[in-house]
């Protein structure tokens, strides 16, 4: 497998299927993991980051449940690729900074991501479709024991797994589940549920986590504590406030049907006419329009589109997406151009 | 009050000590707490003193800014300033400090999910609920009846959580 074949291809995550996915794109669990007495990354030598990369590597080419990833190192990809896998939800925006020692593995179905030095010696994901972050945890428990059998972890009994930053101590576990929720932005009720959110001590984050803002209507929750539960505890709570949240957003959009269908039915149908016709499209006002889109297919009214192919879109008419595409540079303005004839083409079937 | 140990001076410091999980009162005057807390922490090391009232303010400060993980060499001091731990022996090194920094970021500073599968004698799948629940009845079964309302608040506080997520939003 290379970086361009996943072009061709659709992550998990992305397919539109799964429990609840009418609100919930995608439920993902991360696990932080260091090597027993290696200094953490940030704190590391040279010739200690060089060698805990290699060690990493080799456990994860002789484990069972990760010898088939395939592990790119971040000094052997351009600022597309790097890109390119932060867009595709595959790595965090702090990966792609500062190549030094650190590296990628990825299996072809992108349900499973291991990010090798990035705060931690291993970060590893597993993303699942829709609401479902158990099965993503029976995944991902299943790849940390393999790993274990391989590997000496930083653990405590008291403590727990032991992480460069103490927010991650415990379970090293964050469980985040990415969220549509226009209809309560539309009626104004998503303030006071984010408030809710922060103040039972979840996160929320934007698209593309850390210090992103919520474009689009997407908002992803996670945990912050990961000391004092257990990983079951810890999902099970988290499940308790995303079932909340649905409900809710499922009364919205319901409240706005019946209050005022033609206002929203009209917003559906000029997002989806200037999707179709445009020629020259940003970024920002795709994610936007696609998200009207999007709840028009939710809710039934636009039977032939599919929520895969809206899904997809959110993906390739990101900038690294339509360069991988052309197989070129382009600078912004090319890409507005590239973007509108991409959507254009993939809605008019 | 006076002092629990000379007798003479007026108790202004009042402290728990926990040994063998007996709970011990001490009220002291400043002048013997400050030598009972000099012998405890060359005898055991500081984590005895739970809840170490108020002779915290004088022990500490000369000393965290000494303390260096001698496995890495990061010290308390710079882990202050950077915010990151420089490996997992730090949390060894820092455990006195850490203790009062996990409390705080998290409400709890026991770990209670899995462990690597290698050290862990099978996985270990007891969850903080079942966990305080098999305590509970050790409690009560030895008669041990202060432990084990302790042990019922802890619960109770932890089902109230659970009902606030569900209720919430
Ligand atoms: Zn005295
Ligand atoms: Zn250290």
């Amino acid at each position: 497998m290379q970086l361009d074949d996943l072009l061709n291809h659709s992550s998990e995550w992305l397919k539109g299927t799964g429990p609840n996915s009418d609100v919930v794109i995608s439920s993902r669990i991360r696990l932080a993991r260091n090597l027993n007495k290696v200094a953490f990354p940030h704190w590391a030598s040279k010739k200690q980051g060089e060698r805990t990369l290699q060690i990493i590597q080799e456990a994860i080419l002789r484990a069972d449940y990760t010898k088939k990833t395939i592990i790119f190192k971040l000094a052997d990809l351009d600022s597309v690729d790097k890109q390119f896998l932060v867009e595709r939800h595959l790595m965090s925006l702090e990966h792609a900074q500062k190549p030094n020692h650190k590296a990628i593995a990825i299996d072809n179905e992108e349900i499973i991501s291991i990010m090798i030095n990035e705060e931690d010696h291993i970060r590893m994901q597993v993303m699942q479709s829709g609401f479902n972050l158990f099965e993503a945890w029976n995944i991902i428990n299943r790849i940390d024991d393999s790993l274990a059998l391989e590997l000496s972890f930083a653990f405590l009994p008291e403590w727990g797994y032991l992480t460069a930053c103490p927010t991650n101590t415990g379970t090293g576990m964050r469980g985040s589940v990415m969220l549509h929720l226009p209809a309560l932005v539309m009626t104004r009720q998503i303030d006071r549920v984010l408030a809710a959110v922060a103040k039972l001590s979840f996160a929320t984050r934007g698209l593309y986590g850390e210090g992103t803002q919520a474009a689009g209507n997407f908002f992803q929750i996670s945990n912050q504590i990961s000391l004092g539960l257990s990983e079951d505890e810890n999902i099970d709570n988290i499940n308790g406030l995303i079932r909340q949240i649905i409900e809710q957003e499922h009364q919205a959009r319901e409240a706005l049907l019946s209050r005022n269908r033609p206002a929203l039915e009209d917003r559906i149908n000029r997002s989806l006419g200037i999707l179709k016709t445009a020629r020259i499209i940003s970024s920002q006002e795709t994610i936007e329009l696609l998200s009207m889109v999007r709840v028009g297919c939710d809710i039934g009214m636009l039977k032939d589109i599919d929520r895969r192919t809206i899904n997809e879109l959110f993906i390739v008419t990101q900038p690294a997406h339509l360069q991988k595409i052309e197989r070129k540079k382009l600078l912004s303005e090319e890409r507005d151009i590239k973007r509108a004839e991409i959507i254009r083409s993939r809605l008019s079937l | 009050m006076l002092c629990d140990i000379c007798g003479k001076n007026s108790a202004t410091v009042h402290l728990t000590e926990i040994i063998d999980n007996q709970m011990n009162e001490l009220h002291l005057c400043e002048e013997c707490a400050r030598q009972k807390n000099a012998e405890m922490e060359h005898k055991f090391g500081s984590d005895l003193l739970a809840g170490m009232a108020e002779t915290e303010k004088f022990a500490k400060e000369k000393e965290t800014v000494s303390v260096i993980c001698p496995n890495c060499g990061l010290s308390y001091t710079n882990f202050k300033k950077i915010g990151r731990l420089g490996c997992g022996e730090c949390y060894i090194a820092f455990k006195k400090y850490l203790i009062l920094l996990l409390k705080r970021i998290h409400g709890s500073a026991q770990h209670v999910g899995k462990v690597p599968r290698k050290t862990g004698v099978a996985l270990k799948k007891k969850t903080l609920l079942q966990d305080l629940g098999d305590k509970l009845q050790a409690a009560i079964k030895v008669e041990d009846f202060e432990e084990a309302a302790r042990i019922r608040d802890r619960i109770r506080e932890i089902e109230r959580k659970k009902q606030n997520i569900e209720r919430i939003a």
